[in-house]
């Protein structure tokens, strides 16, 4: 399913998008993604894990050594995400080198016949993403650029231009990873970025209340990480509590 | 269109990073640009490194050394210049640079704590606080670094992720500098990195090469034949290759650490050689060669040379390499230990293991006929740091 179907649906039903992030192959990941969408998670966004995440926390990046660990790499990747069935817009996040080793067009040739529509590349700014985005462009795939407190000017009225899917706006300097207070920074950047595609809100969002706040202030959708992440990391009740936090999220979203 | 591709050497180098530091990479750009040619600073840093530094080192003639091996070897002697390494040329000149910039605290990796040490001593001289990021496995064979750069009051923080070396150590230092981007400099010590920092450290470090240049004439009135110096990330190497790329009658070694093998298990390569067995990949921001399995998953590296111990190398060297002006090749632990031996005791000079790499490519080499009759050898730093860890090696 592509992204703007889905935003499009959303809007019709006035309700702001859960995005839920995991990283594939850190516990039983297909029982985790059908748990999210049980619980109203409307896209999956399922990370490639890298030997060296450098825009990951730490929670993020124990989650990426279990994986890794656990033997996780991009054949087994796409074949799990193949096997998925389900009818949300499957995103991938994951590092360039990945991407650069397996050589651009087969990357995204493998995301399209899994099912994948959307990639996320947290070190690929847009300055390096040509060839990238004339693959995705192809492909029918969003190569989904982040925008962060500190872009601005002649960069961000590019990345406005160039984004398709939804536009990821990070939410405070720093790395992934749940935090209490993401309020300020959050409402400046939203109001500072104009623009017809839908926005969503990612870094240390973790509780209803935050997104909710979050969706009042103008965005189309949150994303939510770290905090899934710690469901897994804990091993207790993992798909009960994940579709629980789901929930949660989800109902303060419409 | 008003995104535009910078900083690479051919197809090599760019700016592989997040977001949030895109304003930071080009604002270093846009200050290195104004400050670099600006006479108070040039002034302000020659006075640094003519006084706090040492500079300029000597061009030492190694009599007994070039007796031995039948050619005229010269050390450039980086091992004295304040704190023991090449490192404190480019940590003086970025923190001088930050200075400028109006940023108000340094942060660095290290791998062997020499650059941890030389960000220490421009930080303090300079009064700008400096927190350095260093692998845990790196803080136990590095003790006295560590003390050191304490000791100058700089915040040591051991990094555990990962293979805690300098891979991860520059991980972490990233990952601070995305979080507090907007008064802290980071001050990356080797070639590597995003755009504009492989340029930045290169011509920092170039005050070796044009030192080598100017005191050879000197000494024989004519350039030398091959130059040869270890290559970790590569300051020391392009800084002493740099103003000699034009005369292409000089052969420049890039010596890389050949650790305790050629081959690679799993996770891990027993060397450091990204130039000479790498395959090209984006590591820290750069585009260039490093040390991957077949996903494209980091390997981790290994030299008994901290300071070489890394999986990439600077993007200008992977391009120098390419178009074949400089020739990269390698030296083994064992060979690099036996150079440390025969250089301390045939000289009086205790070298770095990472210079003592160098060192053994002249004796690998010499023999050939491949370095000429005049070769000069970047000794990077001296071995004091090193003790320890050849004593457990029962060289001495
Ligand atoms: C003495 C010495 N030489 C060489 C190096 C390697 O760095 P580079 O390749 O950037 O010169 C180091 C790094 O710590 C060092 O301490």
């Amino acid at each position: 399913m592509r992204i703007s179907d889905k935003f499009d649906e959303l809007k019709t039903k006035n309700e702001g998008a859960l995005i839920a992030y995991v990283c594939a192959g850190d516990g039983d990941t297909t029982r985790i993604v059908h748990a999210l969408i049980n619980g109203g998670a409307d896209i999956v966004e399922l990370g490639l894990p890298f030997s060296d995440p450098i825009a990951d926390g730490p929670t993020i990046q124990a989650s990426i050594e279990r994986a890794l660990d656990a033997g996780m790499n991009p054949d087994r990747y796409f074949e799990m995400v193949k096997g998925l069935d389900v009818d949300v817009p499957l995103v991938v996040m994951t590092y360039y080198n990945l991407i650069f080793k397996r050589g651009l067009e087969r990357f995204v040739k493998d995301c399209k016949d899994s099912g994948i529509t959307g990639v996320i590349v947290p070190d690929l700014p847009p300055e390096e993403s040509g060839e990238l985005g004339r693959y995705c462009e192809g492909n029918g795939v969003d190569l989904i650029f982040l925008i962060a407190p500190t872009t601005t000017g002649d960069r961000l009225e590019d990345i406005l231009e160039r984004g398709t899917g939804f536009l990821y706006l990070v939410s405070r300097l720093g790395v992934t990873g749940a935090r209490a207070d993401i309020a300020g920074s959050t409402k400046e950047v939203l109001d500072r970025v104009k623009t017809d595609k839908p926005k969503a809100v990612g870094f240390g969002i973790s509780s209803g209340a935050q997104a909710a706040e979050i969706i009042k202030s103008g965005a189309q959708g949150v994303i939510v990480g770290s905090a899934f992440v710690d469901i897994i990391a804990s091993g207790q009740d993992v798909a009960g509590r994940l579709k629980a936090l789901a929930l949660e999220i989800k109902s303060s979203l419409g | 269109m008003n995104i535009k591709q910078k900083g690479k050497f051919g197809r090599f180098g760019g700016q592989f990073v997040p977001e949030v530091l895109m304003p930071a990479v080009k604002e270093l750009e846009q200050g290195y640009k104004q400050f670099r040619d600006d006479p108070e600073f040039k002034q302000e840093l020659d006075y640094y490194l003519k006084d706090f530094a040492g500079r300029p080192t000597p061009l030492y003639h190694a009599r007994r050394l070039s007796e031995k091996y039948g050619i005229t070897v010269y050390l450039k002697r980086e091992d004295l210049v304040h704190g023991g390494a090449h490192k404190l040329n480019n940590t003086l000149g970025q923190a001088l640079l930050a200075k400028y910039m109006g940023k108000c605290r340094l942060i660095a990796e290290t791998g062997a704590g020499q650059h941890g040490t030389a960000t220490a001593m421009a930080g303090a001289n300079l009064g700008i606080p400096t927190e350095v990021y260093m692998g845990a496995k790196d803080i136990r064979r590095q003790r006295m670094n560590v003390y050191r750069m304490e000791l100058m009051g700089t915040k040591v923080i051991p990094v555990t992720s990962g293979s805690q070396t300098l891979k991860d150590a520059i991980n972490e230092a990233l990952r601070d500098w995305v979080s507090n981007v907007e008064d802290t400099h980071y001050l990356i010590g080797s070639v590597v990195g995003p755009h504009p920092y492989p340029t930045i450290v290169r011509d920092f470090q170039s005050v070796i090469g044009n030192e080598v240049k100017h005191q050879i004439m000197e000494k024989e009135g004519r350039l030398p034949d091959s130059i040869i110096a270890c290559t970790g990330g590569g300051s020391n190497a392009i800084g002493t290759f740099y103003p000699f790329i034009p005369d292409t009658e000089v052969k420049l070694f890039a010596v890389e650490a050949g650790g305790s093998g050629m081959e690679s298990t799993d996770k891990a390569a027993l060397h450091s050689a990204s130039l000479c067995v790498g395959e090209e990949g984006v590591l820290h921001g750069a585009r260039t060669r490093i040390l991957q399995d077949p996903y494209g998953q980091i390997l981790e590296s290994h030299s008994i040379a901290a300071g070489l111990d890394y999986s990439g190398v600077g993007p200008e060297l992977t391009y120098l390499a390419e178009t074949g002006r400089i020739k990269p090749a390698n030296t083994s632990d064992d060979e690099a230990l036996a150079a440390f031996d025969e250089l301390s005791r045939m000289e009086g000079i205790i070298p770095a293991l990472e210079s003592s790499h160098a060192l053994a490519y002249l004796a690998k080499a010499a023999g050939s006929g491949e370095l000429g009759e005049i070769v000069v050898i970047n000794l990077s730093g001296r071995g004091d740091k090193d003790l320890e860890t050849v004593l457990e090696k029962g060289v001495m």
